[in-house]
């Protein structure tokens, strides 16, 4: 039996219902090794003695055969879900010491499941990045590193603490948001499963927005199945999210397993970048092989809008977030920095408050839906998008789901890309098209590069067909036979 | 119509539209599930949405997008089947969000028309550019502290109306009766109360000048009138300054005024160059509103009846004039008591006690109809008492006054105080003869030509009866007697 911190999210479930070991014992073992990777700056906030009467009540639930899907399952949290009672920071500064009074729908939908909750994870400030190197509580490490080089590298973001923490072996899965990429991009850097459902899939009531008509909540975890299994008890609609889809959530995990015959995968041509790594483009030929053997019918389609999805998104995104994070103003909770008027506290506040990607996004959003600006650029990016959203919608009419690299790269060092917020934006490029449509997608770990990192495989699927999704994201999973370990994880490597 | 004005170099036009902000009668914010009510503590009535707290989310409460179509129906007014809201992005501490959730582009309902009442039975059309829902800011109140500001959120999120007219009025009386007429509207339909002391209806004026016949002028905006008589004086004053301005060869900047009730005047609050630039762009938590024209038709069916149908109903089966028939539909109230006293009586004589003899006394006292102590079928059975002759008009009048201070029915003042008319001839003839018998120089007078005698006499015998004699029985016995000598 492997340890209680190795072991699947799905082998511990099935561990703690055979009576092998409880919930305390799991999430005692989870919190020792929270504290041994603790330099990898993971956690904003740790909440171990939550943890400890959570496993206890889980364990008493289990005593009188009760308990949901989650039952004494330990989670690492985004810090951008509100949960009550626990500081919410989204990363930023300006929220430090914001300790929300009501739960978010999801983070109440875990607890009733069961789950226990370790702690709020490190993420980019307000999700704005893709290396976790924008947080105002420092950045996160990735514990992969490169072969003979132990240059500290990023877990990716903006879910970059949720992500690393997985890879660990130190949470059995971690929530994460995706706006343009923020859980499969990190999933793929980290070398676990990232999966960010159909928008509208799981509710954002209480989580804290950055762009509101792409954020979407989604697992990280080390196996495709445990991301259906955490999936299916954070979807469902929300009355209190109007964005939120009433639309009958399916039993994933049930779904899983079978051959891909009678499915056809797109493959689009236009996801094959200049400069993008021969070892990416192998991966991708060898998830194609992969898919074929198991009976897929691989189909080359086209998707001529791709290259304008991530200029859309980089207008779409911060115009969204100017508007969302002008709440933060020192008025009524978080920082406040005093001034002669109004006007001077929240110059004082927000100068202070916001970090320099923050206050880059928030400029460029106010810039795009200026007076003279909107039409060239917000109307503009906003007819791209639905643009990228009808080429999706004819080739569904050839595909079941579309396969394509997650990254663009792997992992890269702290520091690099820090100067060129562009070098950086194009992180995003393979995973935002989806995000602009609202489609589900999954990053599977399907292999090393050159220098030992992981990379992912990426599957996008048909609106709230999660199901298709997972069934081909195991189908990866399995030929891939990834069970290479990160260096830095706890019980070491 | 005269409604030029004069300048020292001749006549000029004076052009208004309104944009009036009426808050809805609901139970609940527009996004959000606080209560509304007005006067309750500071920010009782405030839930985490209206706070703008982080990760929460607005849902549109449905029974303001309810009143807001039963609004534009009244109004005479397209009913968009799908409409946006958007949001418009500004910074002010009591706007906690940091932007109002308003329409822009989109609204909920669009063009239509109302008729508004003037004086000496006119009336005229004024077109509606556009109603659209949004939501209110709160309240800042900067007295309590030397250097700081409260704030006070229960209004924050209260659901507005606000409608938009056409620059179709030319006078500040037009404006008024515009005003009047479109509370009278929601008020019948109870979409707003129009209880502008509370704050429930508020409205900005746009004034410009021009000589007659030509272009738009130049306009200010003036903010934030609360009374109609605020808004009189806000726009003559507002024309008037304009107009010299011009004269003296200035010309007019475009920017928004504030009134002052104290002094009388507009003054500057920012310049065009100052306005802000809003962003308006669509609420991404919001999905565009869309609703089905049966909805449309199930509402308009619902409507109660309109002043401005009502109006011509009664002018039509009543015979009532015009004027009496707009006082009477001034408020939904009125006009049902008006109509319970008409029922089975005169209505002309229904609608002068209603309009001449109620609504003096219910002015003297400040008392809104619905509270008047003599109820609708109280002062029928008075108009019965006259009708039968059990009491004269000019009695009616003292047992009006009584019955309202009393609240007691005509029946029991007249027979506790035996106040019915006296119509028994031999009674009358006894009292004729009496006087006559008192006074025979003056019959004599009479008889030798002095015919406006008959009114002293008559005088003379009501006084002796307390009023209470038949007057048309007593003149024809008089001048019967009188006549026969």
């Amino acid at each position: 039996m492997p340890t209680l911190t190795q072991m699947t999210l799905a082998q511990a479930r099935d561990g703690l219902v055979g009576g092998e070991f409880s919930a305390v014992e799991l999430t005692d073992a989870h919190i020792a090794a929270t504290e041994a990777v603790r330099d990898l700056n993971c956690y904003i906030l740790e909440t171990p003695d939550a943890a400890r009467d959570m496993a206890l009540a889980a364990d008493e639930r289990r005593s009188r055969g009760e308990g949901g899907a989650l039952n004494g399952i330990p989670l690492a949290i985004k810090d951008l879900f509100c949960t009550k009672g626990v500081q919410a920071t989204a990363g930023s500064h300006i929220l430090e010491g914001f300790t929300p009074p009501y739960e978010s729908t999801i983070t109440r939908q875990l607890w009733e499941a069961g789950a226990v909750m370790l702690g709020k994870t490190n993420l980019d400030e307000f999700a704005m990045g893709s290396s976790n190197m924008t947080s105002y509580f420092g950045p996160v490490v990735n514990p992969w590193q490169r072969t003979n080089d132990d240059a500290k590298l990023v877990p990716g973001g903006s879910s970059g603490g949720s992500a690393s923490i997985v890879a660990a072996r130190a949470a059995m899965a971690a929530t994460g948001t995706d706006t343009g990429g923020s859980i499969r991009q990190p999933g793929s850097f980290c070398g676990i499963v990232g999966m960010k459902p159909t928008y509208g899939r799981c509710s954002r009531w209480g989580v804290i927005a950055f762009a509101s008509s792409l954020d979407q909540a989604g697992p990280l975890t080390r196996t495709v199945q445990d991301s259906a299994i955490v999936l299916g008890a954070m979807a469902g609609h929300d009355p209190k999210d109007s964005t939120s889809v009433n639309v009958p959530v399916p039993d994933y995990e049930a779904a899983l397993g079978g051959d891909l015959k009678g499915l056809k995968i797109g493959v689009p041509k236009e996801y094959r970048l200049d400069g993008t790594p021969a070892e990416i483009e192998a991966l991708w030929e060898e998830g194609i092989n992969w898919l074929k053997a198991a009976g897929a019918e691989i189909v080359e389609i086209s998707l001529p809008h791709t290259k304008y999805a991530l200029p859309a998104y980089y207008i779409v995104a911060p115009a969204e977030a100017s508007s969302n994070l002008a709440r933060y103003d020192g008025v009524r909770y978080g920082l406040r920095v005093e001034g002669g008027t109004p006007q001077e506290m929240y110059e004082n506040t927000r100068g202070e408050g916001f970090g320099v990607e923050v206050k880059r996004r928030v400029l460029i959003g106010t810039y795009v839906l200026s007076a003279g600006y909107y039409d060239a650029y917000y109307l503009q990016a906003q007819r791209v998008r639905t643009r990228i959203a009808q080429d999706f919608h004819e080739a569904w009419e050839q595909v079941d789901a579309v396969l394509t690299p997650t990254t663009p790269s792997a992992a890269f060092a702290q520091g690099e890309k820090m100067d060129d917020p562009i070098a950086m934006y194009l992180n995003d490029v393979l995973t935002v098209p989806a995000s602009m449509s609202g489609l589900p997608a999954i990053s599977v770990p399907a292999g090393l590069s050159g220098d030992g990192l992981p990379l992912g495989l990426h599957v996008i699927g048909r609106p709230f067909d999660e199901s298709t999704v997972f069934k081909v994201g195991q189908v990866i999973e399995e030929a891939a036979n990834f069970t290479a370990l990160p260096q830095l994880m706890a019980g070491g490597a | 119509m005269s409604d030029l004005l004069k300048g020292r170099s001749g006549d000029w036009e004076l052009v208004i539209g309104l944009e009036i902000h009426a808050q809805v009668v609901a139970e609940a914010k527009l996004f959000s599930g606080a209560a509304t009510t007005f006067g309750a503590a500071p920010n009782e009535q405030v839930s985490f949405v209206d706070a703008g707290m982080p990760g929460m989310l607005p849902v549109l409460n449905e029974a303001c997008v309810e009143q807001a179509v039963r609004t534009g129906l009244a109004l005479n007014a397209e009913i968009n089947l799908q409409s946006i809201f958007a949001r418009k992005n500004y910074f002010y501490p009591d706007m906690p969000q940091g932007y109002q959730i308003s329409q822009y582009e989109a609204p909920i309902v669009g063009e239509g028309e109302i008729v508004i009442d003037l004086p000496d039975d006119e009336s005229c059309t004024i077109g509606i550019e556009r109603l659209h829902l949004e939501q209110d800011a709160g309240k800042s109140v900067h007295d309590r502290h030397p250097n700081k500001s409260y704030i006070d959120l229960n209004r924050s999120g209260v659901t507005l109306m606000e409608i938009v007219s056409k620059p179709d009025m030319r006078s500040a009386e037009q404006a008024a009766a515009y005003v009047t007429k479109m509370r009278a509207i929601m008020r019948y339909i109870g979409s707003c109360d129009g209880n502008m002391q509370e704050g429930s209806m508020r409205a900005d004026a746009n004034v410009s000048v021009r000589r007659p016949g030509e272009a738009l002028g130049t306009r200010c905006e003036i903010k934030n009138l609360n009374s109609i008589r605020f808004m009189r004086q806000a726009i003559d004053y507002e024309a008037a300054r304009q107009i010299e301005i011009i004269e003296d060869g200035g010309k007019i900047d475009q920017e928004t005024r504030l009134f002052d009730s104290g002094k009388g005047e507009t003054r500057s609050m920012r310049s065009k160059e100052d306005a802000h630039d809003y962003r308006y762009f669509p609420d991404p938590d919001l999905l565009p509103l869309r609703f089905e024209q049966s909805y449309v038709d199930s509402l308009k069916s619902s409507l109660p009846e309109l002043p401005e149908a009502k109006k011509q109903r009664f002018m039509e089966a009543f015979g009532l004039s015009a004027y009496d028939a707009s006082v009477l539909v001034a408020e939904r109230e009125t006009a049902d008591y008006f109509e319970t006293v008409a029922e089975g009586r005169d209505p002309k004589l229904a609608a002068n006690w209603v309009i001449s003899d109620l609504f003096g006394r219910l002015n003297r006292a400040e008392t809104p109809v619905s509270e008047s102590p003599v109820v609708a079928s109280a002062l029928g059975g008075l108009i019965d008492l006259i009708a039968d002759g059990t009491i004269s008009g000019r009695i009616a009048k003292d047992v009006f006054a009584d019955m309202f201070d009393t609240g007691r029915s005509a029946f029991e003042i007249v027979e506790e105080k035996g106040l019915k008319q006296v119509s028994d001839t031999g009674a009358l003839e006894a009292a004729v003869d009496q006087v006559m018998a008192d006074n025979p120089d003056r019959v004599a007078d009479y008889r030798g030509g002095n015919q406006k005698l008959v009114g002293w006499f008559m005088g003379q015998i009501m006084k002796s009866s307390g009023g209470k004699a038949n007057p048309q029985m007593v003149n024809e016995l008089l001048r019967k007697k009188l006549g026969s000598g």
